[in-house]
């Protein structure tokens, strides 16, 4: 007997450049112990999830986090009191602030979610990973974050070219030299703001992990994958999942030490010399986790049990040598349906 | 010297590295190559076999056996033995 559940998600863009909701819902629908309603938290009234089949039962609108935290709690809250929700997933890293702000309030409304706790988030952000390496003892890249682009006349003192330009939350450009560092400065501020990060360019192989952590230092589920076809947008547009007990021995290690509370993706460079550098910590799930449940761990429906207080008994295998392949479809949907959203804020 | 424990080889030839997630297709001479060093055959054992089962002669094979161990290294699909 499957409970009834309501559960709320945001990332329903399923774009080049994709958000996690849409395999989290997979994942949960799949569920063994679950009969999910979901309910699709949508920013965009074009995010693909909202006019997919079988995906989201129902949609409302909520505005942007940049609008203030507590527009969107209460936006939550007021979607809550005429539709239940029982659990909260977030999918972005710009949301997850005022979600893990309004935590308790969200709790004591009946709404539960499982997120870092504010000092995870903090620590392990891209400006605070070289003190994050040395802190546990992680080999990170050399790292610094400005904020004036006359700053970038300098970097040469600090760094061997090329080098990685990063946004806080999002976008990564390699860069060659001052005049490309100048153009993706540009191209990051005017989208997410400063600082922008300058990070030490680790030649070697990209690789993920993909893990949950049950916050009291126990990995609930860890999964690695190599990309192994990258979009223009540095995506994951197929991949595969590896054995690998370096990487997995590291992520228990790190979600051991930092006790790490949710999901997280681990973005990894293997060196030359099988270094592992941890390049950046995602404090939720990437948007390839369906890779995992593929290869036999749910993560998103253990993620949804340990929000509702459930014991959850890690995962202790996944199949080696799972690979996803994501394409994209054209979807047929009526004008109506796109009115509805736009003018009532829901559908 | 031989394959890595954990390297997958198919009946078709395909070999697949669990630990990079790479994958590489061998043809019919390669994968009976591969099956050699499975079994632990030493170089003269395989220079052997092919020379008896090909048209080619041994320092002709070697050279090419040679080649194909280089890369194969270079793939990280192989590990040392105490006895090569």
């Amino acid at each position: 007997m499957k409970t009834e559940i309501t559960v709320a998600l945001s990332g329903l863009n399923n774009t080049d450049n994709p958000g996690p909701g849409v395999p989290v819902i997979r994942g949960i629908r799949e569920s063994e112990s679950f009969a999910p309603r979901i309910i699709g938290l949508a920013y965009e009234n074009l995010e693909p999830a909202i006019y997919m089949n079988g995906v989201v039962d129902k949609t409302y609108q909520v505005p942007y986090p940049s609008e203030g935290s507590d527009v969107l709690i209460r936006r939550i809250l007021e979607i809550h009191a005429r539709d239940p929700i029982d659990v909260l997933v977030p999918n972005f890293d710009a949301e997850l602030y005022a979600f893990m702000r309004s935590e308790k309030r969200l709790e004591e409304a009946g709404v539960h979610t499982f997120l870092p706790t504010m000092e995870q988030f903090e620590e392990r952000h891209k400006t605070n990973l070289p003190d994050f390496g040395k802190k546990y003892g992680f080999l990170v890249p050399f790292s610094k974050s400005i904020t004036r682009i006359d700053e970038i006349d300098r970097l040469k003192e600090d760094f061997e070219y090329p080098l990685m330009v990063k946004g806080k939350f999002y976008d990564a450009y390699l860069a060659y030299n001052e005049e490309q560092v100048r153009m993706h400065y540009n191209k990051i501020t005017a989208k997410w703001g400063l600082p922008v990060i300058i990070q030490e360019f680790i030649r070697g192989t990209e690789v993920n992990v993909v893990a949950l952590g049950d916050g009291k230092g126990n990995t609930v589920g860890a999964v690695p994958m190599r990309k192994q076809y990258i979009t223009d947008k540095g995506k994951a547009w197929a991949g595969i999942t590896l054995d690998d007990e370096n990487m997995l021995d590291l992520t228990r290690r790190l979600i051991r030490e930092t006790r790490w509370r949710g999901g997280m993706e681990l973005e990894l460079v293997k060196s030359g010399k099988n270094e592992l550098y941890i390049i950046e910590i995602n404090p939720r799930i990437p948007a390839w986790v369906y890779l995992a449940v593929g290869a036999g761990q749910n993560l998103p429906e253990a993620l949804v049990k340990l929000a509702l207080g459930m014991e959850v008994e890690p995962f202790d295998h996944y199949q080696v040598g799972k690979m996803f392949i994501r394409y994209s479809y054209d979807l047929i949907t009526d004008l109506k349906e796109f009115e509805k959203l736009s003018t009532l804020g829901e559908l | 010297m031989r394959l890595k424990k954990n390297i997958a080889l198919s009946d078709s030839g395909f070999v697949f590295n669990p630990t990079t997630g790479d994958s590489y297709s061998l043809n019919r001479v390669g994968r009976e190559i591969l099956d050699y060093l499975s079994e632990g055959k030493s170089l003269d054992e395989i220079t052997a076999l092919m020379t008896a089962g090909y048209d080619i002669d041994a320092p002709g094979f070697e050279k090419y056996f040679f080649d194909f161990i280089s890369m194969l290294r270079q793939f990280e699909l192989l590990e040392e033995t105490h006895e090569n």
